[in-house]
């Protein structure tokens, strides 16, 4: 019994351990990444090129995404706040709502299942298939020509598509109170807008969705270049870029949060 | 030829999310006081500010003029310092009055400026003389109750 | 000295943590010669080429390349001495998100300033050699195994390199695509004048085309010569190796404990 506890307490001791490991090696590659970040500055279309994969492609999802959750928060919103006759709070409560925290994070949510796992599993595989050795030895840096690029794609995406989620969930919410039940379009707007301040909701929001592109396009790229070159090394490498983004997203939002609305509440 | 298309997609999509930034600031967010360029400060002490919070709007006939940006307490007075910055399009007298008002019943408070008559304007860094607290509910029942006592 | 050789290794020595894989290599390779580097899977070979392309440091020992030693290269001079390096991978590597042309047009794009309509040209000279200039449009994905090889071969020689080395370039292909492989490293070697290095096990294919083998065994190079003398050879391993016999001075068993201790019928080590 003993034996089996020490080799519990071994285990996690290990995998605390390998973490830290993986921090640590994860930090220098991000640092890596920035250092060699001047060829994809210089050669802008190979950002462009990755900008139709990481933030083209997620349109959709995200578009889609948002409109349901605008059209959930009106729908919810309006039943409980129509017990206190304030109804006409409802477009206050979508707009805060989305654009302080639903907006940044579940578009970040997303963003990370959609195009942070399509980056590691494109990373991954060309390891895998040697052709990033191949690069290396046709003397081009494959973290320069390859991963910088992918980084920052995600790094321009995320505030976009975040904002597009926002922008969408208004509407959503616009759509079932106003369209369907009934609430005043007058009322609507002008409760959102003066609740909703620039600096404090809006500005911060980006400022949140800008850490989260960041956090999610270093995972993802760090997770590639780091599995192992097999099928199963990329399969994990993607389930993890999902998990660890996923955490590092509500976690970041956390401090993020604490930290911008500190003074005001 | 490939590329062409790639690119053009590309451009919708920041276009797109430059303008969901747009809606966001003009639209949702109705930007338009935040900018300190074209704003002044000036202060008031309150004896009591019961309510009122940081960003919370100044009023003066309804209109918003400026918001709160900082609420302090006064160890030399005992009292609330609350720092407000003005739109430089509105300027008000100096003896104006402020007073903290709420929004309905249960609604969020914010001050209420009534001009005064002076020729003299309040300028950047000034202090509001005349002021009126917060009112606080507890304080109205209990007045209420000994008029009512005292009758 | 340097002149005639382009590549000198001399008592090349590298180990992984405590296992070491190549002992005291000694070698020179001309140029304008197909040398062939055969032994059994896990001999090393790879690990060669990986040393004489600078991915690697040896542990002891050097490689010297047209005069320079690789290892004591700075990053920015190691990067220039790779252009004139080709290597094909053993399924090629093609990058699979770029077409044929992109793919030979790859290195073009990325060290010259060359024109594109001169981009275009050099591309389309470069496949024909390989006699695929018709694919130029495909996509990797659409090539078979062979036709794959080809477009890296294209790709490899894309700047004319004075070396390039092949990492098993034969494994995994149909009788035709292979001779087709095999002719063309010879061709282009000839006619382009530079230095082929043939990591293989194939031996029958490769002792038609080569000009000179090292057999590695061990880490350590257990017979060399030409194909006509490693032909005649007499000794064990080469005769095991070419004629490819199970068991011989390469064991069938990988070392390790006793296969009485292994299945736990007690221990029989004194």
């Amino acid at each position: 019994m003993s034996k089996y506890i020490v080799s519990v307490i071994q285990n996690i001791g290990h995998r605390v351990i390998e973490s830290i490991w993986r921090l640590g090696v994860g930090s220098r590659f991000f640092l890596l990444v920035l250092l060699k970040s001047g060829t994809s500055l210089r050669r802008f279309n190979l950002v462009i090129r990755e900008l139709y994969f990481t933030g083209v492609l997620s349109l959709i999802i995200i578009v889609v995404s948002g409109l349901f959750v605008g059209m959930v928060l009106g729908l919810q919103g309006y039943e409980t706040l129509q017990k206190y006759g304030s109804e006409s709070a409802v477009g206050t409560l979508v707009a805060l709502s989305l654009v302080r925290e639903l907006g940044p994070v579940v578009a970040a949510l997303l963003f990370a299942s959609r195009a942070g796992s399509a980056i590691t599993a494109e990373i991954g595989l060309m390891k895998a298939t040697e052709q990033l050795a191949a690069m290396g030895l046709m003397a081009v840096d494959p973290v320069a020509r390859v991963v910088a690029p992918r980084f920052w794609a995600g790094v321009i995406s995320m505030p976009l598509l975040a904002a597009i989620f926002s922008v969408m969930g208004v509407l959503g919410g616009y759509l079932v109170t106003v369209v369907f039940i009934g609430v005043d379009q007058g009322t609507y707007w002008s409760q959102m807008q003066s609740a909703v301040d620039f600096r404090f909701d809006i500005l911060n929001g980006f400022i949140k969705s800008c850490f989260f592109g960041v956090a999610i396009a270093a995972i993802a790229v760090f997770e590639g270049y780091d599995a192992p070159p097999t099928a199963e090394g990329v399969s994990g490498a993607t389930t993890r870029t999902v998990v660890t983004s996923s955490l590092a997203i509500l976690g970041l939002d956390f401090i993020l949060t604490a930290f911008m609305f500190r003074g005001v509440s | 030829m490939q590329r062409t298309t790639l690119d053009l997609w590309v451009g919708i999509f920041v276009i797109i999310g430059i303008a969901a930034l747009m809606i966001l600031s003009l639209k949702v967010g109705n930007l338009n006081l935040s900018g300190s360029t074209q704003s002044y400060v000036i202060t008031g002490n309150f004896e009591n500010i019961g309510g009122l919070k940081v960003r919370a709007p100044v009023k003066s006939a309804g209109v918003v003029v400026g918001r709160v940006t900082n609420i302090q307490f006064s160890t030399q007075t005992y009292d609330a310092i609350v720092t407000m910055d003005m739109d430089s399009r509105f300027l008000f007298p100096k003896d104006t009055f402020a007073s903290i008002l709420t929004s309905g019943l249960l609604g969020e408070q914010y001050i209420g400026l009534s001009a005064g008559g002076e020729g003299v304007m309040l300028k950047e860094g000034d202090k509001i003389m005349k002021t009126n607290s917060a009112m606080v509910l507890e304080e109205l029942i209990g007045r209420f109750l000994f008029d009512k006592a005292s009758e | 000295m340097s002149s005639e050789n382009l590549i000198e290794i001399n008592d090349l020595n590298f180990s992984y943590s405590t296992r070491a894989i190549l002992k005291g290599i000694h070698m020179t390779m001309p140029r304008g010669k197909v040398i062939s580097i055969m032994g059994g899977s896990g001999s090393g070979k790879t690990t060669l080429l990986r040393l004489i392309s600078g991915e690697i440091r040896p542990s002891a020992g050097y490689v010297k390349f047209s005069g320079d030693v690789v290892h004591e290269l700075s990053r920015d001079k190691l990067f220039k001495l790779r252009r004139k390096m080709g290597m094909l991978f053993q399924f090629g590597a093609l990058f699979t998100d770029l077409s044929v042309f992109d793919n030979v047009a790859f290195q073009m794009r990325e060290h010259t300033d060359l024109p594109e309509s001169m981009i275009r040209d050099l591309v389309l000279m470069k496949l024909d050699a390989v006699g695929l200039r018709g694919a130029h449009h495909l996509m990797p994905n659409e090539l078979s195994g062979g036709m794959a090889r080809r477009v890296a071969l294209a790709r490899s020689i894309a700047l004319d390199p004075s070396l390039i080395m092949y990492d098993e370039p034969f494994t995994g292909l149909d009788p035709i695509s292979l001779s087709v492989i095999g002719n063309l490293i010879r061709r282009l070697t000839d006619t382009l004048g530079m230095t082929s290095i043939v990591v293989t096990h194939d031996v029958q294919k490769s002792l038609k085309i080569v000009d000179y083998v090292y057999f590695i065994a061990d880490g350590v190079i257990a017979a060399e010569g030409t194909p006509k003398e490693v032909m005649e050879s007499t000794a064990p391993f080469v005769h095991q190796f070419i004629h490819g016999e199970e068991d011989g001075p390469v064991p069938f068993h990988y070392s390790g404990q006793s296969y009485r201790q292994d299945l736990d019928l007690g221990d029989t080590r004194v």
